[in-house]
């Protein structure tokens, strides 16, 4: 494969879908299938065989938007339907070229205009299971740019100057990493895609690895030449079986292509991916457990240092990155590290997706440049809370995040500012609750969350989250004393400066950030046995004997 | 090796102290009688830094560190007994405590205990958590040994010492969570799985939860020391 | 200066730890020059009086009456004390925690009885599904483990209590000791 050949096919694809006058493209994501979209894709493509219509019918990625689907977009108008289904197919493929249907156009236009995707740039555009439609759109000309023209170090320092940070959660500098890996000495050094995306909320790596599967091959080929490793995993965990066949069919239409295995493009450079399914277990999106997971060993973090870098997969130094991370990595190359050291805010760079859920008008995935304020994101894009409630908080990063309150929506979404209110980015989920959510009950929720999905090695997360659940079902029943109130905050203490990994080290910020903004409702539940959003049920339980 | 002469200055404790490369903090610092407590360290076993007691601040960072597994590094400035360190130390101690059914008092290891000895030396009167009292098994199919869930507070010894002294493998951990536990083979009853009968696992187990079926009150002292002389022996050959 | 007014309490316990009280022997009549013992198992009251300086707990909470009794008692006492194991960590009473106080009963007066097998539920109180420490219930002053405390730990402990003098506790008992 050279580019030229690369060129040759992305022309090849411009000129069949140029055969079309019009493209139905319709988003086949979990949301939209699960409310019927493959019906309204095969009613698609029967009325325009019946209706004689020169109209390409493609099944896509997600589009962001979830809760309006299933969703279709006419292109080359860009007219959104939303909430389509098989009966209307006839009517959307009449209409095309005249009006849009009428009642079932909807006007995101709010929702999309202050978006700006880089990761999710296929995203809605192209048909994940085919290659060429990959590479049509620019696909894999980031990685034969590399092999052909830069070296390993001018890769590490593109990526350096994009000013990209780990997507994971941890915000790390990717390209000291990267650089870190490329140091370290080592026959064999391994490149590993972390796609184990378990909190309650998160389905950014989901859709970005259903929707572009070769975006991610192409970013851990990239890292790959980068570090000088010549063999990868993708870890995903076993819940997402569409990601999984997905990949492995993008695995193994790159393999044909050339783009995986030996002598990539005719250089020295061989690589190859191979998949490796996680059995359930959150902690193994932690990279020390993970890596035990990969080598078939309990999935149980150890302590860092040495860090993967150094000494990782079967003690070869490896180099760990998330979905998203990876999926940032092709743009870069192709445009340039200033391009993307542009957007964003000080410290945090380029773009953020989020996972848009809860108390919310559109729920959905969205992309944003980071500094971009929340309100913005909840109102704006997320269309706000709907009508009847008021907004209450938002839960950022998961059961390792905290619940950010509304007096501190004007902050601009980076890094160093979640971490200063008390949450942290994480991979990116964004959970919106109204004043029907309790706060005390939404701690308990998460708390809950870490207990059953901590490892149990280390005594501070293993005992003391199951501590602080205990506490927290006291206050929620109307049982809790101040004095548990107390203990709580020590186990907090405890739990957050002595566990062994990142789970147990955030796994109190739910507690402490609602602590900190809505000590009320916790007081209010103690002394006044009431929960102010009548969410608890407050009837104490009789310990006696029967 | 140039590495190996490679000697280190740090401060322990305000008391300035030499390391070779590659030491430890909990190894200098048990070198010059500076102690910091530890349950899942054993010497001769491999660390895995799951227990936490060791941790120990550093100057310039506000991370705590665990000492069996943090390197010496010239200039550091350790500080092992802190106010800080010592609540952290208090509560966890308390929630092993809390966790399983720790009744010293029926105990085999009352009086040799090392949860016991480190909860009285922390200073621990009472535990101030709720009490959890799980339902668990005490698995006396062994013909010498027994184990009492009941006690263990999941240190892996056993586990390490079946598997990296004694090369037989049967103990590991199962579920995850409060919910973990120590297993023998795959689950299967201890005296029906392929243990050796080496008593290992018995002799380095800091609590109660492993002993022999031939000791009764509290008249079972452990002896884990011989450990590090086994390896060395060893080496030798 | 008047003497103390000192209380011992029998709870859920086996009265080992009274009996370890008792042992201190002739330090017992250098003890009484400092206090009144006005309540205990070992004196006639039958009322808990209304104001005790110093109340010595022992035994767990383990019924209806446990935990009424507990909470008058820390009414009614300037100092509370939890003696021994069973007060500080539930202990050898706590062991029926696990699998309930219906299973222990059945065992004790059903399956084991050859006679007369019923449980008793006239005029003995109510057991509490989980056995708990004091403190669980009221809030304790001072902390004695041990299962018994020592004889001269009692000494040592009572003597810096009476007139206010440090006490390190850690140094003279612990669990199970």
């Amino acid at each position: 494969m050279t580019i030229e050949e690369l060129e040759q096919i992305a022309k090849s694809v411009q000129q069949e879908n140029a055969k079309y006058d019009y493209e139905l493209n319709v988003c086949m994501d979990l949301a939209c299938a699960s409310q019927g979209a493959d019906k309204l894709k095969d009613a698609l493509v029967r009325a325009v065989e019946q209706s004689g219509k020169k109209v390409l019918v493609r099944r896509t990625g997600c589009m962001g938007p979830c809760s309006h689907g299933p969703l279709v977009r006419v292109d080359p108008e860009d007219t959104l339907y939303s909430k389509a289904n098989a009966a209307h197919a006839e009517k959307i493929v009449a209409q095309l070229g005249s009006e849009p249907v009428a009642g079932l156009q909807c006007d995101l236009n709010e929702h999309f205009d202050s978006q700006v995707r880089v990761v999710l740039e296929n995203a809605g555009h192209i048909d994940p299971e085919k290659i060429d439609d990959y590479i049509s759109r620019d696909g894999y000309k980031a990685l034969l740019l590399v092999l052909t023209e830069m070296t390993p170090n001018g890769v590490i320092h593109r990526i350096t100057e994009s000013g990209l940070r780990g997507r994971g959660g941890g915000g790390y500098p990717t390209g000291l990493k990267w650089g870190t890996v490329a140091k370290s000495h080592g026959d064999l050094k391994y490149v590993v895609c972390n796609g184990d995306e378990g909190d309650p909320g998160a389905f950014m790596d989901r859709s970005v690895m259903e929707g572009d599967p070769h975006r991610v091959i192409e970013g851990m080929a990239i890292a790959a030449y980068a570090v000088g490793a010549s063999k990868g995993f993708i870890y995903v965990r076993a819940e997402y079986p569409v990601a999984v066949s997905r990949l492995t069919t993008a695995i193994r239409e790159a393999r044909r292509r050339g783009l995986l295995g030996n002598n990539i493009c005719n250089t020295p450079f061989s690589f190859d991916v191979e998949i490796r399914l996680g059995a359930g277990a959150f902690v193994c999106g932690e990279e020390t457990a993970l890596i035990a997971s990969i080598e078939g060993r309990r999935g149980t973090p150890k302590p860092r240092p040495p860090y993967p870098a150094m000494s990782g997969l079967w003690g070869k130094p490896t180099l760990i990155n998330n979905v998203e991370t990876y999926a940032n990595i092709a743009p870069i190359v192709r445009n340039g590290g200033k391009w993307f050291f542009n957007m964003g805010s000080e410290r945090s760079k380029g773009t953020k997706v989020f996972a848009l859920t809860g108390k919310i008008a559109n729920t959905g995935l969205v992309e944003v440049p980071m500094g971009i304020k929340l309100r913005e994101i909840i109102e704006r894009i997320g269309g706000g809370v709907p009508k009847g409630h008021t907004f209450k908080a938002v839960q950022t990063g998961g059961p390792s995040g905290g619940c950010i309150p509304a007096e501190m929506l004007d902050v601009g979404v980076s890094y160093d500012a979640l971490l200063k209110m008390g949450s942290i980015m994480g991979s990116g989920g964004m959970i919106v609750m109204d004043d029907t959510s309790c706060m005390v009950n939404v701690a308990k929720f998460f708390i809950e969350f870490c207990m059953t999905e901590s490892c149990g090695k280390c005594i501070p997360c293993r005992a003391g989250t199951a501590q602080m659940h205990t506490l927290l079902t006291r206050i929620c029943s109307g049982t809790g004393t101040m004095d548990d109130l107390e203990l709580l905050e020590q186990l907090c203490s405890t739990v957050k400066e002595a566990s062994l990994c990142g789970l147990g080290q955030t796994a109190p910020n739910p507690v402490l950030s609602t602590l900190k903004y809505f000590r009320h409702e916790y007081i209010d539940h103690i002394l006044n046995k009431r929960c102010p959003a009548g969410v608890c049920n407050m009837e104490s339980q009789v310990e006696v004997m029967a | 090796m140039s590495g190996e002469s490679d000697v280190k200055t740090l401060v322990i404790d305000e008391q300035e102290v030499s390391a070779r490369s590659g030491q430890t903090i909990l190894e200098v610092a048990r070198e010059n009688e500076i102690d910091i407590p530890t349950l899942c360290h054993l010497d001769g076993l491999s660390d895995v830094g799951a227990c936490r007691l060791c941790l120990v601040e550093i100057k310039g960072s506000n991370k705590l560190l665990p000492a069996c597994v943090t390197t010496v590094q010239e200039g550091m400035e350790i500080s092992t007994g802190t106010e800080r360190l010592r609540a952290h130390r208090r509560t966890i101690l308390e929630m092993l405590f809390a966790e399983r059914n720790h009744i010293c008092s029926v105990c085999v290891s009352n009086g040799h205990c090392e949860l016991q000895t480190l909860a009285q030396e922390q200073g621990l009167t009472h535990v101030r958590l709720p009490y959890r009292n799980p339902e668990l098994r005490v698995d006396a199919s062994h013909e010498r040994f027994t184990i009492d869930h009941n006690r263990c507070i999941l240190c892996t010894r056993c586990v390490r010492v079946c598997a990296e002294v004694e090369g037989a493998h049967i103990w590991d951990v199962m579920g995850r969570g409060i919910d973990s536990i120590i297993i023998s083979d795959l689950n299967q009853p201890w005296g029906e799985s392929a243990c050796t009968r080496c008593g290992k696992c018995v002799q380095v187990c800091p609590t109660g939860a492993l002993f022999d079926k031939s000791k009764i009150g509290s008249d079972h002292p452990k002896y884990p020391d011989f450990l590090p002389y086994l390896n060395l022996m060893r080496e030798a050959k | 200066m008047s003497k103390l007014r000192l209380a011992t309490v029998w709870l859920d316990g086996c009265s080992g730890c009274h009996m370890s009280f008792l042992d201190m022997d002739e330090r017992l009549l250098e003890l009484a020059e400092y206090v009144d013992v006005v309540y205990s198992p070992i004196v006639d009251a039958k009322v808990y009086p209304e104001s005790v300086d110093i109340a010595l707990v022992e035994g767990a909470v383990a019924s209806v009456d446990d935990e009424k009794k507990i909470k008058k008692i820390r009414a009614h006492t300037k100092m509370l004390v939890a003696m021994g194991d069973c007060a500080i960590t539930g202990n050898v009473p706590s062991m029926r925690n696990p699998i309930g106080p219906e299973a222990i009963l059945d065992r004790a007066y059903i399956q084991n009885a050859s006679a007369q097998q019923q449980i008793p539920c006239v005029v003995v109180p109510k057991l509490l599904k989980i056995v708990r420490p004091i403190h669980e219930f009221v809030k304790v002053d001072v902390f004695l483990p041990g299962c018994p405390p020592s004889a001269d730990t009692f000494h040592t402990a009572l003597t810096a209590l009476i007139n206010g003098g440090p006490l390190d506790i850690p140094a003279l008992t612990r669990f199970g000791a």
